[in-house]
Order: C-alpha cells, then structure tokens, then sequence
C-alpha cells in the first residue's frame, strides 16, 4: 500500500458530521432490550462512519473509476470472453414491461415475456443443434452441474448405473467440481504434444462406466480438436454421452453446431458468448441444450407454446431433476442475449466467431516471437503464451507481466491456467478490438519483454495499492477495519 | 535424505524407503513450479493411500494442486510441522519438508517409480 491509495470512509468520518434525515416515528418507543434478547445485541455501538452525502457519492465515485472495466479498458481475460456489453441491450432489458413484471403474475398477463424466452429456447437449440434447452440453470457452472444431473438422472432411468465422467486436463475447474458433485468420480484425460484430448489415454480410461466425456471445443488453449467426432463415436458405442463445456461458443457460433460434433447436452455462458455483463458477481445464466432423449429430465418449468397459442410454464415433466433455480432463473441476462443474438441475426453470429477468431491469429502473431505459444502457430478464439524463457532467461514471470501490464493501462491476460502451460499467458482479445489496439497491446508486451526485471517486480506503480503480499494475504487475511475491530464487530 | 536415494513419480512426488516404511514428500521441482506457497492440507494418521489417488493438497500464489500418494498403504506419520508452515516445505523438500510416512502395501509399486535419473529426464521433458 502506498499514499495514494483512497483513505476509507472510516478514516473520513468525523463525529456528527452525519447528513441522515430520519422522519419521526408514530409508533410509540419501546426499549430495545425488550425487543430483542441480551445475547443478540452488541455490548458497543457500531462505529458507523459519519459523512456528508456529498463525500460518499465522491469516496464510491472515485472507487469505480480506479477499477478497469471492458468500458474503459482493453480486457483480454482469456477464457472469459470479455466482449462489450452493448447499452442497447441494458436499455430493452429495462424497459417496464420486461424489468417489472413478476413471477407470481398470472401467466396471461406474461404473455410478452413468456413468448421471449419460448423464442430463446427456440435459438439457443437451433444455434446447438440439440433439440431442447433450458434457460433455468443461474450460471455457467450450474449449467455444468444441472445438465450432469439430467445425464444421471437419463441413466438411471435406463437402470445403467454408471459412475465415471472423463475429463481433459486442460478443462475448466467447474468441470471436475460439477461431476463431483453430480456424484461422479471425476477422471482426468491427459493432452497430447498438440495440447489436444490424447486419444490413447483416452481410450484406455474409456469403459462401460463412463456416463460422460466433458470437452471444450475449441479447448483452453485455444485449439479446436477435430478429433471430437471420433471421440463421440467411441463413446455412443458404449452407451456414454458426449457434453460440451460452452465456454468457448464465441469461436464457433454460426459456423459448428455442437450437435453436428456428436454433443448430446451443453451449456452457454450468455455473459461470455452473448454479450451479458459480467460484473458484480452475477447475476449469470447458464442455459443448457440436450438432445431429444435426454429432454424429459430437464430442470422444471419449461416453456411451451400451447396449441391455442397461449405460452405457459410446463411443470407436468414426470422424470424432471427438478427446479435448479427459484422461479425461471435470472431472466434479466437472459433478456440481455436475446437481444444480442436477434440484433445480429444468423450472419452476424458467424461474424463474430470469425473476427473473434482473426483478431486472436492477428495479436498472436504479432507477439510469437517473445512470448512463444507452444501450441502451435494458429488459434480459435483466444491462445496461451508461454513466459517460460523470461522466466528462465531474465526472472521475469506470467505474474510480472501481468502487474507491469496494469501500469501501461490494460487489463491482464489469464495467467498460470491452464495449468499444461507453464507462466501460461492465456489471451483473448474477442471480436469487439480495433487493430489499433490490439497493436498497442501487442507493443505493451514487447515492452514489457525487454524491461529491467528489478522494475517490473515492482509493478504496478500507477495504482493506488502497488504490489500486495499476496502470500500474507491469503495465510492472515485482515477482514475487518481496526475501528470495527475495537468494537467487536467481529462477532 | 540425498535425492540421488530417493524414487520419484511423474506428478513430482518422492518416495524414501526404509523397510516397509515409505518417507513421501514433493521434488525441489514441484516446489519451484508452484512458486508461493500459501498452505498444504496434509491426511490424518491411519488414512488409507490408493496409488496415484490424491491424499492432500497443496495451494500457491497460481494454483490449488492434489497430491498424489505413490502408493498403497496406510498413513502412520504426518509432518505436523510442515501443516502447520508450508515454508519449510519450500525450503527444504527432501528433509525437513517431509511430508508423510505411510506403511507399503505393495513394494512393487516403489520398484516401478523414476529413479533419480529417469526423473531428471522427465522434468527436463516437461520444461521443454
């Protein structure tokens, strides 16, 4: 930390300065202790900070512009696709008759939004290939996780118990978690010297206890791995079900269906592939696509357009896994990417896995020399550096690079995953970037290559906190401001 | 413990044998690959170890990595210094940076492990 960094409102506040209007009480005063019991109230005040309206509006003000952000900042966050979220998309999913409707309105008067999200189910199946979808699942990762659960619960009511799900090594971590928590063992396909599935490891782990083979096509490193019809063949011979990790959509949308591979269930992240936003932690959508024979045991609701032309929430699905989500999930992204991909229409769709792609090959080529992709020269949508000769060569790592990246106003590539790479620089700079910039980002690198190691493990130096301790931080983190410590807040 | 004596997997673990008593820890290279280390989840005393199965983990500044027992046996020793200051670990691996002990099951299994050598040839491999 370093004088720069904005004092906190605890450290503003002064006694009194307190600017809240609080309208007189017309219900009589009781006591508080006969309100609530000893045990549950603190034995000091709360030190509140105390300040003008004026200097929070500032204090918070100041905080959002310290942050980067894809509307001020270049944000090639391999693997999260961080596309510009269009304002037109946040205007429409505002407007009153979309924003303020509620789930437990009659159906008849959400006819609007019900047709909406029918329509979108229609999209999203048509854009997989795969016959049904559900929008319910809150995020990517529960996608993962709701789209398994319809495979086990597809299997069980074949009477197959199968327990295995096979994963690559260069997957996402959600992807073990979420067969894990499906209540399968989790079994890892090693890559091959191309950073593609190892066709013999794959063979030799592939049995009659496989349920499920998780891919991502193209894969973390940015290689689309055409052996994935052989794959899905191998494990339809047995009974097993092929499933799509769509994290990767924005390479291929418009150009491969899922389905055509031989994928019978997957998931979209519409924050990355449709434009939603990602900040604040959500909310997400992770909706899933599956084929015909595994449809009956899609979460519940599902919506449906009734003969008389009337949509409706289907909640008559025998063999359903159930609500995966409270009400239909979080319709506000999902309105989001509705309005993305009917403003883009089919062609549109395609030019943005194209350009996403060239603007990938582009940046790539332009840094190859320093930062060497092992590989291989040509990539889908996003690629993996390899800081290893810096590291090697100079004590420059992944790590440095991305803090003296900050310091020349760029947002960090990914760094150290996947984990096949070693200092793995995982970049991916998506459709939306002009040449210009993904070549001031490019000369950045090379910048960043040929500086004194002993400045770059300093940096960043323009930012309010420099470099923190981040073993300290994640052995003793301190939680709680001194202040509110003193008052025993931590309780 | 010299490393020279030691057996090695290709997940970067060592073995020691002194009759059915196998010493495992994590090579010098696994230690540099994971750069910082914040904290390592060690097992209790009486786990039972399935080869190639993971029997802790071990976080860093990158990443959070499995362990993975060599072997079959059972655990009668756990390094409660090294749970408790992942430090020493990064500092010395092959002595004070123990991290087990567990009783072999199959001594077999030790026989198939990289010595040495072979282990040098695979991590060069690796970092290539």
């Amino acid at each position: 930390m370093n004088d720069k960094a904005p004092r906190l409102l605890f450290e503003k506040s002064r006694p009194g300065r307190g600017t809240d209007v609080i309208p007189r009480s017309d219900v009589p005063d009781r006591p508080l202790d006969s309100l609530l019991p000893a045990s549950e109230l603190a034995s000091n005040l709360v030190p509140l900070p105390e300040l003008g309206e004026l200097d929070v509006v500032r204090h918070y003000t100041r905080l959002s512009q310290l942050n980067m952000a894809i509307d001020s900042h270049f944000y090639p966050l391999g693997s999260c696709t961080m596309k510009y979220n269009p304002k037109r998309n946040e205007r429409l999913a505002s407007l009153p008759g979309l924003a303020s409707v509620h789930p437990y309105q009659d159906e008849s008067t959400l006819q609007g939004i019900l047709e909406l999200l029918y329509d979108l189910q229609g999209i999203l199946g048509e854009i997989a290939g795969l016959d049904a979808v559900s929008l319910q699942p809150a995020a990517g990762a529960q996608g993962e996780l709701a789209a398994l659960l319809t495979a086990a619960a597809y299997f069980r009511d074949r009477g197959e118990k199968r327990t295995k799900v096979l994963i690559p090594d260069s997957a996402h971590g959600t992807n073990p978690a979420s067969a894990h928590l499906a209540g399968f063992d989790a079994v890892t396909i090693k890559s091959d010297s191309r950073g593609l599935v190892d066709m013999a490891d794959f063979m030799s782990k592939h049995d009659d206890q496989t349920a499920v083979f998780m891919i991502t096509n193209p894969n973390t490193v940015g290689r689309f791995d055409p052996q994935v019809v052989e794959i899905a063949r191998a494990l339809h011979d047995r009974g097993s079900l092929l499933y799509l990790d769509g994290a990767n959509m924005n390479a291929i949308l418009g150009v491969v269906r899922p389905g055509d591979m031989g994928v019978d269930l997957m998931h979209y992240n519409p924050h990355k592939t449709f434009s939603g936003p990602h900040g604040g932690g959500g909310p997400g959508a992770g909706p899933i696509a599956v084929r015909a024979s595994l449809a009956p045991y899609l979460p519940a609701p599902i919506v449906v357009k009734r003969s008389d032309g009337v949509f409706a929430l289907d909640y008559d699905r025998p063999k359903s896994i159930g609500r995966t989500r409270s009400f239909f999930g979080n319709v506000g992204v999902l309105v989001r990417a509705y309005c993305y991909i009917r403003a883009q229409g089919p062609e549109g769709l395609r030019r943005i896995a194209e350009h996403a792609v060239l603007n990938a090959n582009y940046l790539l080529a332009l840094i190859k020399e320093e930062y060497p992709v092992p590989f291989g020269d040509r990539c889908m949508h996003e690629f993996v550096a390899s800081a290893r000769g810096l590291a090697r060569d100079r004590g420059i790592r992944a790590f440095d690079i991305a803090k003296g990246l900050i310091d020349r106003g760029f947002h960090p590539p990914t760094v150290y995953f996947p984990l096949i790479v070693s200092e793995a620089l995982m970049i991916e700079p998506t459709e939306c970037e002009s040449r210009e910039t993904l070549e001031e980002f490019a000369r950045a690198l090379l910048e960043i290559a040929a500086e004194d190691p002993e400045k770059l493990h300093e940096a960043p130096v323009t930012t309010p906190v420099c470099r923190p301790d981040e073993v300290a931080a994640a052995r003793s983190p301190i939680l709680i401001h001194p202040e509110a410590s003193r008052a025993g807040i931590e309780r | 413990m010299k490393p020279t004596d030691l057996r090695f997997t290709r997940t970067h673990e060592w073995v020691y044998v002194d009759g059915d008593v196998a010493t495992i820890g994590v090579s010098r290279f696994a230690v540099d690959q994971l750069t910082d280390l914040i904290v390592i989840d060690l097992p209790e005393v009486g786990r039972k170890l399935s080869e190639g199965k993971s029997f802790g983990e071990i976080e860093s500044v990158k990443a959070v990595s499995d362990l993975y027992s060599p072997i079959d046996g059972e655990v009668i020793e756990v390094n409660r210094a090294v749970a408790a200051d992942v430090q020493i670990l990064a500092q010395d691996p092959y002595e004070k940076g123990w991290l087990i002990k567990a009783k072999i099951a199959d001594p077999a299994q030790v026989e198939k492990m990289l010595d040495h050598d072979a282990y040098q040839k695979a991590i060069a491999e690796e970092s290539h």
